[in-house]
């Protein structure tokens, strides 16, 4: 129980008004960001990071980390109330949140939806208190090519797990670590990639990357569907939250089942995105109301709001536990690490107990003081929506280049955003990811020193990733996962011979 | 929505969802070469004292020009090659009608510098696209850009670009 201890003392770190008072600021800030189109959880809170400098690591985190929690709630108010998603993990729970809001059900819809994202990140956090110390008492062994084999497992998942073509998805990878190898290499010293130009010397950081590719990116997207917002009004009272609160826990299967969906997508590095989709999916299959999903079911709200909220606090442990985000928040958050002079990794647990448990502490924190934000405040950031959007697209905009600015007070690097805003569009319309580039870029330099530093330790023999049975189970289930897509199909066409019948009718997806 | 999108579908394609991906799957091949060749220029092999610069992007090359291959004999050749619209006429009007001015305002950046140049584009949204009538647009961008500039250097102290002209000079930031 030295965990329950730990945390304890976490909070006392945190429960500070100072402290507290970022926290506020932190959600409120974060439901703004998600609620507006173009900014997300990984760009406000990519934006918002250079304003931290100056406080102590452990106010910053807080206030990030629940830029990133109000960011979680915040998509579910477009979702609801719009049918616009605000964030792409709410884009599931428009399904049945939006029908609901038609039925003049808008409160019911939302209370759900809250309360489930809350639900989900207080399974995901429990977990984190419990299991992250383990996993990083367990990390101090490894060395460098236990370090690669995970990197690999990390970039690996994101073929064996995601959906679409899995060259988009090594493409989207390998283009990160490329634009992670521009500027100084770490270990010669030398030049590379820089064509002469003294301006890349500095490569491309991963921040204005996520800037433009989500920010910029979505702004062009939203306006391509030339967004006129015709939202429904929604009317939350203590009655409507009560009612519903009756009636949410005899969902409670859907809700453990979306919370362990959540907790393992956000581990592995799948995120909240593909969660809320596993989880609607696996509920409309499983529920006795299946049939009627789309309908405007609540099942259907607080499956996907669940799941995207438990992936997205989970996708923190390996952050913390092993300096490995499982996703592009999670990187932003990580970057922030980095350059408040922390070390992510296992170390953390032991050199920086006072940090990282307060940042746990704040976790649990954070989700009850968001719940109560949201549920108080749902007209208030609707109407933000009502904003016309010939206002918010430019003012985004600056949002992003002011962002992109201030990261190196580099001119150069907004016009890299630009440029990384028109790869995000052309990318998303073509289902390439843009997380496993991001996360590449994040840990390319890291991942690229791992293996040099195995290579040397084996003189260049490969067989070092199976030295030992810990490094070769995970390096065997990296390349299990690598080669996924061609192992489904095998097995596919072993176990069901009969469903050739019909070749030619069969919808190809 | 649902009418605006029916009139939508009408407006002619620009381009097709496959012939895009092949012409991205071609550009990410010749960034792979580009990639190889400087990787092995930097020298991809092993060296007196380990690997070399290039060693490790020169795979990242490598499964560039696999994959972008793997993509391009996908979206021609593919039985599932998505013939779909990547973009009709309105939508690519729209989109360029953000991405412009968004590069011709970054232009203006690095004269007038970030709250001078904030203004001039958010005042230009506003009266273009979105109709408003250029007192009631330029009066709400210059409070926009004065909330930028309160919040940065007065409150945050973090320094926005100026500009080489340096037109807001006479505030003594």
């Amino acid at each position: 129980m030295t965990e329950l201890s730990a945390l304890v003392h976490g909070f006392g770190v945190i429960l500070t008004p100072m402290n507290f008072g970022l926290m506020l600021v932190g959600i409120i800030l974060g439901v703004v960001i998600g609620v507006l189109p173009g900014l997300g959880g990984a760009n406000g809170v990519a934006i918002l990071l250079p304003l931290t400098f100056t406080m102590s690591p452990t106010s910053a985190i807080v206030m990030l980390s629940c830029i990133y929690w109000g960011a979680l709630f915040g998509g579910a108010i477009t979702s609801v109330l719009f049918n616009i998603p605000g964030e792409p993990w709410s884009v599931a729970t428009t399904f049945d949140g939006y029908p609901m809001a038609q039925k003049g059900l808008a409160g019911q819809a939302l209370t759900a939806a809250f309360t489930s994202s809350f639900v989900g990140a207080l399974v995901a956090v429990v977990m984190i208190t419990f299991l992250a110390p383990l996993v990083a008492k367990f990390a101090l062994k490894f060395g460098a090519p236990e370090y690669f084999a995970v990197y690999l497992l990390t970039f690996c998942s994101f073929v064996g797990m995601g959906k679409g073509s899995p060259f988009k998805i090594l493409v989207s990878m390998a283009l990160g670590f490329a634009l992670a190898a521009v500027g100084m290499d770490t270990i010669t010293g030398q030049l590379r990639m820089t064509f002469g130009l003294t301006e890349l010397m500095r490569g491309f950081d991963f921040l204005i990357a996520v800037i433009g590719l989500f920010g910029i990116g979505e702004i062009l997207l939203s306006m391509e569907e030339g967004l006129q917002f015709s939202g429904k009004k929604a009317r939350i009272n203590a009655k409507v939250v009560w009612e519903t609160w009756k009636e949410l826990p005899r969902y409670w299967v859907t809700s453990v089942r979306s919370a362990l969906v959540g907790i393992w997508m956000g581990i592995t590095p799948g995120g909240a995105t593909p969660a809320s989709f596993m989880s609607y999916g696996l509920a409309k299959k499983m529920s006795k109301n299946g049939p009627k999903f789309g309908t405007g079911e609540i099942e259907g709200v607080i499956a996907p709001e669940t799941a995207a909220h438990a992936a997205g606090t989970s996708a923190l442990l390996p952050m913390l536990a092993l300096g490995i985000p499982g996703s592009p928040t999670a990187a932003v958050l990580l970057g922030g690490l980095l350059i408040w002079g922390l070390q992510p990794g296992p170390l953390l647990f032991v050199e920086q107990k006072d940090f990282v448990w307060g940042l746990i502490a704040s976790m649990y924190l954070g989700n009850v003081v968001g719940l109560i934000v949201v549920l108080t405040t749902v007209p208030l950031f609707a109407s933000i929506l009502r904003i016309p959007f010939s206002i918010i697209a430019p003012v985004i905009i600056v949002i992003c280049a002011i962002g992109a600015y201030t990261v190196h007070s580099a001119m150069l690097d907004v016009w890299f955003m630009l440029g990384f805003g028109v790869v995000g569009y052309v990318f998303k319309k073509l289902d390439y990811p843009l997380a496993p580039m991001v996360l590449a870029l994040v840990l390319g330099d890291k991942a690229e020193d791992s293996f040099r530093q195995s290579m040397l330790v084996s003189q260049g023999d490969a067989l070092i990733m199976w030295s030992n049975p810990l490094v070769g189970s995970i390096t065997t289930l990296a390349l299990i996962m690598l080669l996924w897509p061609l192992i489904s199909k095998l097995l596919a066409a072993i176990r069901a011979p009969k469903a050739e019948q019909f070749p030619e009718e069969q919808p190809v997806d | 929505m649902s009418e605006q999108n029916s009139s939508e579908t009408e407006s002619p394609t620009v381009a097709k969802n496959n012939t895009v991906d092949a012409l991205v799957a071609a550009l990410i091949f010749v960034f792979g070469v580009v990639i190889t060749i400087e990787a092995w220029r930097l020298g991809a092999r092993w060296t007196s004292d380990g690997p070399g610069a290039g060693y490790f992007p020169f795979y990242i090359g490598l499964i560039t020009i696999i994959a972008s291959v793997g993509i391009f004999y996908q979206s021609v050749f593919g039985k599932s090659r998505d013939t779909g619209p990547f973009v009709n006429r309105v939508e690519a009007v729209r989109v360029l009608s953000v991405l412009l001015p968004a590069t011709l305002y970054v232009l203006v950046v690095v004269f007038l510098g970030l709250y001078v140049a904030s203004a001039i584009y958010i005042a230009g949204f506003m009266i273009f696209l979105g109709k408003y009538p250029p007192v009631k647009s330029i009066v709400l961008s210059v409070i926009i850009a004065a909330v930028f500039f309160v919040m940065f250097e007065v409150w945050f102290k973090v320094p926005l670009y100026k500009g080489t002209l340096e037109p807001l000079h006479f505030l003594g930031y």
